[in-house]
């Protein structure tokens, strides 16, 4: 009986971790589901807060906190009055440095930096061109540095180079090689998880149909 | 034992499917208005929300028992409640409480432009919008005479704000005075500003009720901060019309410390070969000059600064005289003037910060009237030896300050310090005859000033401010206390007031004077209106400037010299702005207009008349484009002024006064500037050298303008005081090594 209830003892303790990763993972994945869906900047923001929920608890997961920075950036892409754009690259850098605290030197955390440094560069391009600009370039080459194999940086790069007018180095000349490039890696990509970044595919193909 | 097992086992999951509490409810804030987009989270659980746009929420909290509830908003502070959860449903209002930012709250607007990178409601144009403006041609001022309040006067140097002299605006840089800010006057030629527009990155220029920080200026303060470290190391090399210069600046490896060196020459003989002068040159205006610069971190957010810069320039030129047929007015000018900055910011413990800067300056000017015959020999006419003299300046000056400052709680702040200032002027007459004259001015000016940031709320913001001054050589004392208000009427929109009393010491060529003097005073009245969004700006501003105890002259034997402080005057008006770079594509523009209505007597003017620096109506409308196909910015700018009064003040001896000799109205002023600039690098990845060419032409329509007259002593005969040359073409090659030094390449237009 002793045994029975010891083994009764370590096996609940044992179901609750499990449903606990378990929970994890069913939320992250019900999110994920959510963000795919997503089409409003008002949802963006909705799923940044509810990552950020899901990463204040998980304080060692930082897909969390990854996901709550994305989702607050495309908010800042979203929303139509620029001017606003600042407090969401302010909330979107704090999420992301959390998750940098987490997992350091991670190339998709890169990917998330060099947007927000894009978003920054939105309030004001004439003004703010020359350093959000370069900063978001230099962050783009950084992911690449950290992980070769990421496909993601080339999807930043494309798509920055296809709104780049030709004449300052941008446009389909530029953009189609880095995209070819980007979908080789993404198609070789291994994904370590079904809650890891797995995006591209929509910038990638963007670019292809544009600079056919 | 089974019974016992199994009962655990249903508790178990009885506790995870039966506690679940709905809470619903809405978020607004002190105002009662919905906080869209406000986050609901139960601490250590995934459970939460987020309020829609009408601050409403609703979600399922699957914990029980005492939770705490969190509950934020960027721009609002964060709260936490207790609740209790056991099922059911919670109704839950909430109100969260602004936080006071720099990015939410008013900003107080009222009588200032700023020309900076930083992001604010106050900043108008950005920096290189100082060196972009076709009109400005280079020069720091040039382009603030866009702005309104500032009036387009061509023959002489300086901003002329509402209705006040040139010498009623002072500028600080890095916080201290600046002494010499123009080269040397030149009869009927403006000066140029001596410090190239590059060397600074935030302009502050206000038009009235500036802070209490700032003293000495009647009428305006143009506030300039220097650049602090470079992204790179670089070389620039520099090429055109005008001048050659080149320059070297290296950033340190670990990035907290950078010097720099640079070096210009000028020479205006082959641009003056080409573009015909008025003046007819004996010797163009030749300079050199030459800077250095340190700026090193020296914490986190320390920086010491030190900049400094030497130049000598000469020219001599000859007109046709007023006064005598047949010969010639000569003029010539040797200036140096050597200037050193050191300025250093530091933040302190327990929110203080302190910013400690000192200035020095010397300037020695010789100057050299005299006449001429047709031959060139210099002559000595019987009646008009008083034409022929020679004047020696040597002036030294220093500056110091110290500003304290304390932050509090939501952005309020106090500041608070000391100005010292020192001038010791030598000015040497020698006339015709050899006699000199020598006259030696020491002033020391002592100041001390407080000034509190006052936020209630987001939406409103004040400013209370007081300065004490000593002037050593007036031995008098002043107290000017400033005030000014802000109001957030909606989300991008804000109306702004300002009151402030300033004083201002009689000029130094006004002293000794034949009575003691006292201090200048102005007080100042602004309203203002602003509605801003990312890319437009719309202003509205009227003002009210009295002024007392300005200098009256007396003609004492054909002199004029100060003789009392029983000037006085005033100036009205109203000025308004609108920039936009959104509604007509890819064109960024700025239209100003200005009505100023103004009187004063002072000086040797018989009665309060409207000077002859004020016109009434003064607009600007300044464009720019990038031409992305051509990799060309084009800039285009027109400047407009009513016809601005004229006047030739005689003295009668008979009657002791002075009387209108002549007195008119001049052509209203029109000038339709353009400049291109041309960057083959743009774009290229890692370019080696990067360059820049300008082309800019003034005056394009070549029309005629005219600023007022000249008068023979006698006053018998006038000319037309028109600029040296009608329409003036720059062209000019920047070229930068090591660094994409684009936008500050772009129009480095001199």
């Amino acid at each position: 009986m002793k045994q029975v209830l010891l083994g009764l003892f370590f096996a609940t303790i044992f179901a609750n971790v499990f449903a606990q990763s378990e929970r994890y993972a069913g939320a992250m994945q019900k999110n994920l589901e959510a963000f795919a869906a997503a089409k409003t900047a008002a949802e963006m923001h909705d799923l940044s807060n509810s990552f950020e929920r899901i990463a204040d608890v998980e304080k060692t997961q930082w897909l969390p906190y990854y996901y709550a920075a994305m989702t607050e950036v495309l908010n800042g892409y979203m929303i139509t009055d620029k001017a606003g754009a600042d407090v969401i690259a302010d909330r979107a850098e704090l999420l992301i440095n959390k998750a940098d605290a987490i997992e350091k030197n991670n190339s998709e955390i890169s990917c998330v930096k060099s947007m927000i440094a894009s978003l920054r560069m939105m309030v004001n391009p004439m003004q703010r061109w020359q350093q959000y600009g370069a900063l978001s370039s230099q962050l783009i080459e950084q992911a690449k540095q950290q992980d070769p194999s990421n496909p993601r940086p080339y999807a930043l790069l494309a798509q920055n180079l296809f709104y780049t007018p030709a004449q300052f180095g941008g446009g389909c000349t530029t953009a189609k090689p880095v995209a070819e490039e980007g979908v080789k890696l993404l198609n070789a990509f291994q994904l370590k998880s079904p809650l890891h970044p797995s995006w591209g595919k929509t910038q990638f193909d963007m670019v292809m149909d544009q600079c056919k | 034992m089974k019974q016992f097992t199994l009962s655990i086992i249903i508790l178990i999951s009885v506790s995870t499917a039966f506690a679940q509490t709905n809470i619903i409810g809405t978020v607004t804030d002190n105002k009662k208005q919905p906080v869209a987009g406000a986050s609901l989270a139960i601490k250590d659980s995934y459970d939460g929300a987020t309020a829609d746009s009408l601050g409403r929420f609703r979600f399922k909290a699957f914990d029980k028992g005492s939770q705490i509830l969190i509950i934020s908003a960027v721009g609002y502070k964060t709260i936490e409640l207790t609740i209790e959860l056991k099922g059911g449903e919670i109704q839950l209002p909430v109100q969260l409480k602004q936080e006071i930012t720099e990015i939410s709250a008013v900003v107080i607007t009222a009588g200032s432009f700023e020309a900076s990178d930083r992001n604010r409601v106050a900043a108008v144009l950005s920096s290189i919008d100082i060196v972009t403006t076709a009109s400005a041609n280079g020069d720091v001022t040039g382009a603030l005479k866009t702005l309104p309040g500032a009036q387009q006067i061509g023959e002489s140097e300086g901003l002329f704000v509402r209705g006040g002299t040139a010498a009623e605006t002072k500028t600080f840089i890095d916080g201290t005075l600046v002494n010499n800010f123009f080269f040397t006057s030149t009869p009927g030629i403006a000066s140029r500003g001596r410090f190239s527009p590059f060397i600074f990155k935030g302009t502050v220029f206000s038009t009235g009720g500036y802070s209490a920080l700032y003293g000495q200026a009647l009428s305006s303060a143009l506030i300039l901060e220097s650049i602090d470290l470079p992204e790179q190391s670089s070389a620039n090399l520099n090429i055109s019309i005008l001048s050659l210069g080149a320059g070297f600046q290296k950033l340190s490896k670990d990035k907290r410390s950078s010097w720099g060196v640079n070096y210009n020459y000028s020479n205006l003989t082959p641009a003056f070969a080409v573009i015909k002068q008025q003046q007819d040159y004996l010797k163009a205006p030749v300079a050199h000059n030459i800077d250095l610069n340190y700026r090193i971190k020296t914490s986190k957010n320390g920086m010491l600064k030190y900049y400094g810069y030497y130049t000598t320039n000469s020219l001599a030129f000859t007109q046709n005289s007023l006064d005598s047929m047949n010969y010639k007015d000569k003029f010539s000018l040797t200036n140096g003037n050597m200037y050193h900055n050191l300025s250093w910011k530091e933040s302190l413990k327990h929110k203080w910060k302190f910013t400690a800067g000192v200035s020095l300056s010397t300037n020695k000017d010789d100057i050299s009237f005299g006449m001429q015959d047709a031959q060139k020999n210099d002559v000595l006419l019987n009646g008009l030896q008083f034409k022929n003299f020679n004047l020696n300046n040597k002036g030294f000056y220093g500056n110091a300050k110290l500003v304290l400052e304390k932050k509090f709680r939501g952005l309020n702040a106090l500041r608070f310090g000391s100005e010292y200032n020192h001038s010791d002027d030598k000015n040497n007459i020698t006339i015709f005859n050899g006699i000199t004259f020598n006259n030696r001015i020491v002033e020391n000016v002592y100041a001390l000033f407080a000034e509190q940031d006052v936020y209630l709320t987001n939406n409103l913001a004040a400013k209370f401010g007081v300065r004490a001054e000593h002037s050593a050589l007036l031995s008098k004392t002043n107290v000017a206390p400033r005030v000014s208000l802000a109001y957030k009427l909606g989300k991008q929109s804000q109306a702004s007031l300002a009151y402030g009393i300033f004083y201002q010491n009689p000029e130094l060529r006004y002293q000794p004077a034949l009575n003691p003097l006292i201090f200048m005073k102005a007080e100042h009245y602004i309203a203002q209106y602003q509605k801003t969004t990312s890319l437009t700006t719309f202003r509205l501003e009227a003002f009210y400037k009295k002024y007392d105890n300005l200098i009256k002259t007396s003609n004492v034997n054909g002199r004029d010299i100060a003789s009392s402080n029983n000037g006085f005057g005033d100036a009205s008006g109203f000025e308004f702005f609108w920039r936009d770079k959104k509604n007509v594509k890819n064109l960024d523009y700025w239209i100003s207009y200005s009505f100023l209505n103004t009187k004063r007597d002072f000086l040797n003017f018989p009665t309060a008349i409207t000077p002859n620096f004020a016109a009434k109506h003064t607009a600007s409308l300044v464009m720019k484009k990038f031409v992305t196909k051509l990799k060309t910015n084009v800039n285009l700018s027109y400047n407009y002024a009513s016809g601005r009064p004229y006047y030739n003040i005689q003295f009668d001896p008979n009657t002791n006064k002075t009387y209108f000799a002549d007195r008119g109205r001049i052509p209203d002023y029109h000038n339709v500037s353009f400049a291109l600039n041309y960057l083959p690098g743009i774009g290229k990845k890692n370019p080696k050298a990067f360059a820049v060419y300008v082309l800019s032409v003034s005056n394009i329509f070549n029309i005629k303008q005219v600023y007022g007259y000249n008068y023979s002593a006698n006053g018998m005969r006038r000319q037309e005081l028109v600029p040296p040359s009608r329409m003036f073409v720059f062209i000019g090659a920047f070229i930068s090594f090591g660094v994409d030094r684009t936008d500050d390449a772009i129009n480095n237009n001199l």
